[in-house]
């Protein structure tokens, strides 16, 4: 990965260092970004499988994505983001090839967001795992 | 499901040796996504865990501060978890973890290591149930609350009911 090119700014140092990349910003289509992250030692847990942290660290910076980019739409970009709780569901094994993650806003308020997020693999009609998530959006600068 | 690091070693198969968490994390821990964490032991008990997570400049959840992100605290409560289990059973049995949930009390503190401690408090022939916390040093002021259930897989466990 090179770093010549500026990162995305919808991943941060610890995504960035576990592999995840993005897929497809969505900016095309206006649609929530596909995050990818490869399978490597990084994201393994037991052999050729995924550790369920790396998966619910793809889901939870899918999440981030879909609200951040939906934000910067609505000329809201300058808020910042502050994890609520996140829920998973572990549906089937991850096993050693790519793992996608996208999002989807249930409702985009003033204050608080709520998303769900969906992972799969070769098959998307066959998730992975799933999550839902609560986050605080405050405006940015001294608290 | 997300299942858990080795259970798929032959050596626990059959007849598990007495399950040594610390031993057990010196292995877990040298390499892969723990490894990459930089997790490691830090206590336990009958049936509860405790890992660390050193502070690291590249975990970090946000550029412009010096705090660990979510992500690998779940990463820490879901190990500490599955580790509980294992202290609990006395065993290497293959769990997976189906459901949990992480509340974010507050961010930890700057450049600042994180506990996470698990324990399993229920123990059924399929099902294990965990709770937690995530700390940055005072336990009674934790930075996460987590809740969760795991599942064995690959035939029912010898214990529980």
């Amino acid at each position: 990965m090179a770093d010549s090119i500026d990162p995305s700014p919808l991943l941060t140092p610890y995504a960035r260092s576990m592999g995840v990349e993005v897929q497809d910003d969505g900016a095309e289509n206006g649609t929530a970004p596909i995050l990818s992250v490869p399978f490597s030692d990084t994201v393994q847990g037991r052999p050729s499988h995924y550790h369920g942290g790396a998966i619910s660290g793809l889901l939870e910076t899918a999440g981030y994505a879909a609200i951040r980019t939906q934000l910067e739409l609505d000329q809201r970009g300058n808020v910042r983001l502050k994890p609520i709780n996140i829920t998973m569901q572990f549906l089937a094994a991850a096993k050693s090839e790519t793992l996608f993650a996208q999002a989807r806003i249930t409702k985009l308020g003033r204050r608080n967001a709520n998303v769900e997020v969906e992972c799969w693999q070769a098959d998307r009609s066959r998730p992975r795992a799933t999550a839902v998530m609560n986050v605080l959006m405050v405006a940015a600068g001294p608290e | 499901m997300a299942a858990h690091p080795f259970h798929c070693l032959p050596c626990m198969s059959e007849q598990t040796p007495q399950f040594d968490p610390k031993s057990m994390a010196r292995f877990m821990f040298g390499a892969s996504h723990n490894g990459f964490l930089g997790m490691g032991y830090h206590a336990h008990g009958e049936n509860w865990m405790e890992l660390e997570l050193p502070w690291r400049e590249d975990l970090v959840g946000d550029s412009e501060q010096h705090v660990l992100a979510s992500g690998p605290i779940i990463s820490l409560l879901d190990m500490a978890s599955g580790m509980a289990i294992w202290t609990r059973m006395q065993a290497f049995t293959p769990v997976a973890t189906l459901d949990l949930r992480v509340d974010y009390l507050r961010p930890a503190k700057e450049r600042c290591a994180v506990i996470g401690r698990s324990e399993c408090y229920r123990l059924t022939r399929s099902a294990a149930f965990v709770r937690g916390i995530a700390h940055d040093g005072d336990a009674e002021d934790p930075v996460a609350n987590m809740a969760g259930v795991f599942m064995t897989i690959g035939g029912a466990s010898q214990r529980g009911g």
